[in-house]
């Protein structure tokens, strides 16, 4: 356990290393610098290749973006010498509300669905919600939201008269300062573009995973036992069967952090998505390189919470 | 006095086609495929104009259903069922050669993997492991561009926005998710005792993987394959979206390519513009998934326990 | 003899399959008595476990079960399932073949034990626990207090299937049904087995069902036998009995095929076991009987005295050579 973390930040820096590696290459920092700054005297270019660590020499040039990351001497945008961090922040802290929204409602009905189709195997229970997460899962998260907004949005408008639900912002335009209710009201629909896949997703996992219990030999001994039939199924039905799903759910919650960019792009819900699309098209590397380990470590920290809570869950497993 | 032994028994191959057409949905797809693949396999009869042919003269632009144009047309007068049509078979191409190519490499990755075992497959799994859990799409542009910018690649695998492109980098994405299914299966297989017995009567260890492992990893490779091929098109759709989708000449354009322009559509009320790609998107991927589905449940050694 | 506190009369046991019905127990009765052990006896698909599955009320929904079982004055066949679950564990306890993947791999073996006995008592989880302890103690298991914290896996065979046995004796039940219970295990650990069965039946006077097809096994510990071919009883006789004169042609068969020092030769029955989708008419074991006549073919036949033991065959007591 301890020799897992231990390796854990190795393993950080080498995987930043290689989204270092792939961006200089991929994006071509410099020459999107003086893209952007035309009239950059060669003074400034190479202070911009010095402080975002742009050496020829690779390994030498990560090292020095490190150190520069790590004192948290961030480099500014290319564009408009803006800081980081505060659009990095606003960003994640958007992304965050809309994904844990999502998986709180996505994962929570998905499992609901998955018990309630895997307790009558084959029969319309099932059927019907098999199809419907197959359904799901084959339509591309745009496709949902498209229609969602042309239903809600633009069709919605046209029959009621009024916006039902927004299809745009974290807000209307010129709003300020905080308040919830409108941003529920703007976040009702990208929330459910996003929980219809993970819904699809965890009813099809869990029902699989149960019905793999309930075939199982110990099934029969907890019934054999006289036990009443509830405790059958919690006890040892839903308690074994949930032991993969969390692991999968951990690494799901993983990769949320970067996984929404799609839906963020069609309803103009500017998180980290939207950062990233418009960072990337620049190659703009300083507003790049933050928002990589952002995403780096959020894998790799639940990547780490999938196996330990695999190994707790599952006394058969035990960490090195 | 003849007395029957068992029940009457069908080879697993029929067996797994029994289960298979059982299923009603894959069936269905299975037909709707194919005439969708015959459709688009016709293209210069079934379509009704060209690729980037107007349908008539200005005014000709979001021109909703009607006769010359089943499907409306598009920003510059062009048919969408047409385009349609074009779109389709580009995208089909791209879906079936990317999972063609990163099943293959997936599948001898996967089984030298999972037979040989030790550090070669220790770091194939961390490699995949972490490779997978990165979102998707930012895996996928990343890589695009690196591609990309690797000069003497070019020659290889084509402009960055042309199908070749595209499809090599499917297979490249795909590989990994493929290899992971064919480990586990070999993994599983590796301890069944006619492997044993293959190993006791002497048989190298290749020939083991050629003729015992794989044949029986039909199953699941088949299923692989299916869902390769759904997530190819759904990424090109995908990356289409957001305008790095395949170029190839004049008013070309793919499945992908149209759906991104549904994006557009919403807000100005063209509906068609929206509605039939997406349509004929998701059919697509709602086909090959059931197809997928089935061919699961079918060849899952599983299911033959019950007797 | 005191009245049998189990009694199967004309147990009949259907599955519906996709290929028909399928009548796995064609009519079967059976006596256990208070504190002793019988063996079934029967070969896979002989109808032996599940007829007990069947009285227990544990086959899945789609057999049909018809008949009587009556255990200490309860109809178990057509009980509604508030009542099995309150006999399950209680009055009748079950043990299967595999105890690896009989238990539950995720919980303490302790916990398991207390879950049973928790079932069908108010103990508390702590009067519960240390219950636990105790009947590990007794089926044999060193530092119970410690390994009652253990999960399956982190158990031998041999010990897992004591753990078995603690947790279906636990309340102290009047039958205990072991289905093929040494099947899984090694031949040393298999006499342990037995050994701890016999102990826990003087203990707690709990009748024992043994089922298997281990001939071996029966010769050992059990006192009468059953042996059942196709879904019948075809034989009922003390254990001593059939072995030293077996009144049944298939019984016979099984004891000649039985390994034997200085017997170079094996002598396997002949034919295969029959297809329980389509049964011949008459008597199931014909085919393979070396002594069958015409008559044989006109009716199933029933169980019939030949001496102190019973004999489904019609030609027993014409055949019968005593050793």
């Amino acid at each position: 356990m301890i020799r897992r973390l231990a390796w854990s930040v190795p393993t950080l820096l080498f995987v930043t290393f290689l989204v270092y590696i792939a961006l200089r290459i991929g994006t071509n920092p410099v020459e999107s610098y003086k893209r952007i700054n035309p009239r950059a005297t060669p003074a400034k270019i190479q202070q911009y290749i010095d402080v975002n660590g742009l050496d020829p020499n690779y390994v030498r040039g990560y090292f020095r973006w490190l150190v520069n990351f790590v004192t948290l001497d961030w480099p500014r945008s290319i564009k408009g010498s803006r800081e980081v961090w505060p659009q990095l922040k606003d960003a994640l802290a958007n992304t965050l509300r809309l994904g844990s929204a999502a998986v709180v409602v996505g994962v929570s009905f998905g499992l609901l669905l998955g018990v309630y189709a895997a307790l009558q195997p084959g029969g319309r229970r099932d059927i019907s919600v098999n199809t419907a997460a197959f359904v799901g899962i084959s339509i591309p998260p745009y496709v949902s939201a498209i229609i969602l907004q042309l239903v809600f949005a633009v069709y919605w408008s046209r029959w009621f008269g009024s916006t039902l639900f927004p299809t745009s912002g974290v807000y209307p335009p010129g709003q300020e300062g905080f308040n919830l209710g409108l941003m529920a009201k703007h976040m009702v629909l990208p929330t459910v573009v996003v929980a219809i896949q993970i819904i699809a997703v965890y009813a099809r996992y869990m029902r699989s995973s149960l019905l793999d219990v309930l075939s199982s030999e110990y099934m029969r001994t907890a019934r054999s036992k006289g036990i009443s039939e509830r405790r059958v199924l919690f006890k040892h039905g839903l308690r074994n069967a949930l032991i993969p799903v969390v692991t999968i759910a951990a690494l799901d919650v993983g990769s949320i952090v970067g996984g929404l960019i799609i839906t963020e792009n069609i309803f103009s819900y500017p998180g980290m998505g939207k950062y990233f699309l418009a960072a990337f098209g620049e190659g703009d590397f300083p507003l790049l390189m933050p928002w990589m380990v952002i995403i780096v470590t959020s894998v790799l920290v639940f990547n780490l919470i999938a196996d330990i809570s695999y190994a707790w869950l599952d006394p058969r497993i035990r960490l090195d | 006095m003849t007395d029957e032994i068992t029940l009457p028994t069908a080879s697993p191959r029929k067996m797994a086609y029994d289960r298979f057409v059982s299923h009603r949905a894959a069936v269905a797809s299975v037909f709707v495929l194919a005439i969708l693949v015959l459709f688009v396999a016709l293209s210069p009869l079934t379509a009704r104009y060209g690729v980037n042919e107007s349908v008539q003269a200005p005014p000709n632009s979001f021109l909703p259903p009607r006769a010359n144009a089943w499907l409306g047309t598009d920003d510059i007068g062009r048919d969408l069922y047409s385009r349609l049509i074009y779109g389709v078979r580009v995208s089909l191409v791209i879906g079936l050669f990317s999972a063609i190519i990163s099943v293959t490499i997936g599948c001898l990755v996967g089984a030298v993997a999972g037979f040989r075992g030790g550090r070669f497959d220790d770091i194939i799994m961390r490699v995949t492991d972490l490779f997978l859990a990165f979102p998707f799409l930012v895996t996928l542009l990343v890589m695009r561009n690196m591609l990309g910018a690797i000069g003497w690649l070019r020659p290889i695998i084509g402009e960055l926005s042309s199908v070749r492109f595209i499809i090599v980098l499917f297979a490249i994405f795909g590989w990994m998710g493929v290899a992971r299914i064919v480990r586990g299966q070999v993994l599983a297989l590796k301890e069944r005792e006619f492997i044993e017995a293959a190993r006791a009567v002497g048989a190298t260890r290749w020939y083991i993987v050629r003729k015992h492992l794989l044949p029986n990893s039909v199953g699941p490779i088949m299923v692989a394959l299916t869902f390769s091929v759904v997530s190819a098109i759904i990424g090109e759709s995908t990356l289409a979206f957001f305008g790095y989708g395949p170029q190839a000449g004049a008013g070309a354009t793919s499945l992908g390519i149209l759906v991104g322009q549904a994006k557009g559509a919403v807000n100005t009320g063209f509906w068609w513009l929206a509605v039939f790609p997406c349509l004929v998107l998701v059919t697509i991927a709602l086909a090959i998934n059931f197809i997928g589905d089935a061919l699961r449940d079918a060849t899952d050694p599983r299911m033959q326990k019950d007797s | 003899m005191s009245a049998p506190i189990l009694q199967v009369r004309d147990l009949q046991v259907t599955f519906h399959t996709p290929n028909g019905p399928l009548i796995a127990v064609r009519g079967t009765d059976l006596d256990v008595h208070p504190g002793e052990m019988v063996g079934v006896v029967g070969e896979s698909g002989s109808g032996k476990s599940v007829s007990f599955l069947a009285a227990m009320g544990l086959l899945p929904k789609s057999a049909t079960v018809a008949g009587s079982v009556l255990l200490d004055g309860h109809q178990l066949v057509g009980a509604s399932a508030k009542e099995l679950r309150s006999i399950r564990g209680r009055l009748m306890s079950m043990i299967f073949q595999d105890p690896l993947s009989a238990l539950n791999p995720v919980h303490r073996i302790g916990a398991q034990i207390s879950e049973m006995l928790r079932a069908h008592s108010k103990m508390s989880e702590r009067a519960a626990r240390s219950r636990a302890v105790e009947l590990l103690e007794i089926v044999g298991i060193p530092q119970p207090g410690d390994r009652s914290l253990q999960y399956p896996h982190e158990f031998s065979g041999g010990m897992r299937q004591r753990v078995v046995i603690a947790m279906a004796i636990a309340n102290s039940p009047k039958v205990l049904i072991a289905d093929e219970p040494t099947t899984a295990l090694d031949v040393t650990v298999q006499a342990q087995i037995l050994e701890v069965i016999q102990r826990v039946q003087a203990q707690f006077g709990t009748a024992v069902v043994l089922i298997t097809h281990d001939l071996g096994v029966v010769a050992r510990v059990c006192e009468r036998v059953n042996v059942m071919y196709a879904g019948r009883i075809v034989e009922r006789a003390s254990v001593n009995d059939i072995f030293e004169a077996p009144t049944h042609p298939y019984t016979r068969g099984l004891l000649a095929s039985l390994p034997q020092a200085g017997v170079e030769r094996l002598v396997p029955i002949t034919g295969f076991p029959p297809n329980m989708l389509r049964l011949p008419a008459g008597c199931a074991f014909r085919a393979r009987c070396a002594e069958a006549i015409a008559e044989c073919e006109h009716g199933v036949p029933e169980l019939r005295a030949v001496g102190a033991a019973q004999s489904a065959c019609i030609r027993a007591v014409e055949l019968m050579q005593p050793r």
